[in-house]
């Protein structure tokens, strides 16, 4: 009896960890697949300047969404429909749409384990859960427009900063 | 020997300046002349270039689009991106002397935003109009 208490106390404590933290287990996801249920970024913060084909192409109807905020299967989608990007035409040569697409492939979320390939960040699991805090009438103020606008409130999301403690939300 | 040296040198660096400065205006120059001659072989009437016609075709709505919506009317001023409110630079070279410099980035921004606003590429007409009236902004 006494060593079934034991077994069932320290099974408890080891799972604490887990149970705490709350990422996996709300919204009635699965743990199956780690934090965010499997959908978590990577690396954000770009080494050096990134790629400057990619910089110029990507970043100039948006910000440069850094390649470690999806995984590479995400990008190969997108890479492969910029005709039909979002309801804009953002094709490139051959060679530029490869470049591209190499180096976000080789960016891309290293931590990503779910089976899954969104097209948008913003429906991503650890975006949803990171800005579980904003409501919805913060997204539509003018000096925001839309969650796909990070650099409203991430002054460094051309460079990959997110640092919570560098966010600064506009009235 | 010494000043006519250094004199010799600024009236260079100066020429070079100013042939830096009309390279841009040449490459302009360049692509209209492309666009004119593919205007003729799709018209055989064809009228040459207006930047009126091409200040129309730019500031106009087609259908529930128009080159306005990111680029504003006012093509010395910045402009926004429509949905992602993204700064765009100035389109008129007199205010940014960049734009039109570039006959790759010309071309590939007139295939992607022609599709966009009128979901077909721009005749060689609309875009020699276009480009004829972006360099007469003043």
């Amino acid at each position: 009896m006494k060593t079934l208490a034991c077994l069932f106390l320290s099974l408890s404590v080891l799972s604490f960890p887990v149970m705490a933290d709350d990422d996996d287990e709300h919204h009635g996801g699965s743990a199956r697949y780690g934090k965010y249920n499997g959908e978590n970024r990577g690396k954000t913060a770009l080494s050096g300047k990134g790629n400057n084909v990619w910089n110029q192409e990507c970043g100039s109807c948006h910000v440069a969404y850094v390649p470690g905020l999806l995984p590479a299967e995400s990008w190969r989608k997108i890479m492969g429909g910029l005709d039909k990007h979002f309801g804009a035409d953002a094709s490139l040569t051959p060679q530029e749409n490869r470049e591209i697409l190499d180096y976000l492939v080789v960016n891309a979320s290293n931590r990503w384990r779910a089976p899954t390939a969104p097209l948008r960040i913003t429906e991503s699991y650890w975006f949803e859960r990171k800005h579980d805090e904003v409501s919805p009438a913060v997204w539509k103020r003018a000096s925001i427009k839309s969650p796909a606008n990070c650099n409203a409130c991430h002054a460094g999301a051309a460079n990959g900063d997110f640092e919570e403690h560098r966010v600064h939300i506009p009235r | 020997m010494r000043s006519l040296f250094s004199k010799s040198v600024v009236i260079a660096v100066l020429s070079g300046a100013a042939t830096g400065a009309h390279a841009a205006g040449d490459v302009a120059s360049m692509l209209i002349g492309q666009y004119a001659t593919q205007a003729k072989q799709e018209n055989a009437v064809f009228p040459g270039f207006s930047a009126q016609q091409g200040k129309a075709f730019f500031l106009g709505r087609h259908g529930n689009e128009s080159c306005t919506g990111c680029h504003t009317d006012n093509l010395k001023a910045s402009g926004k991106h429509a949905k992602t409110g993204k700064v765009i630079e100035p389109l008129a070279p007199v205010a940014n002397p960049i734009r039109l410099s570039d006959p790759a980035k010309v071309e590939k921004w007139f295939k992607r935003n022609c599709n966009d606003v009128l979901q077909r590429a721009c005749t060689a007409q609309e875009k020699g109009d276009v480009m004829t009236w972006l360099v007469s902004i003043k």
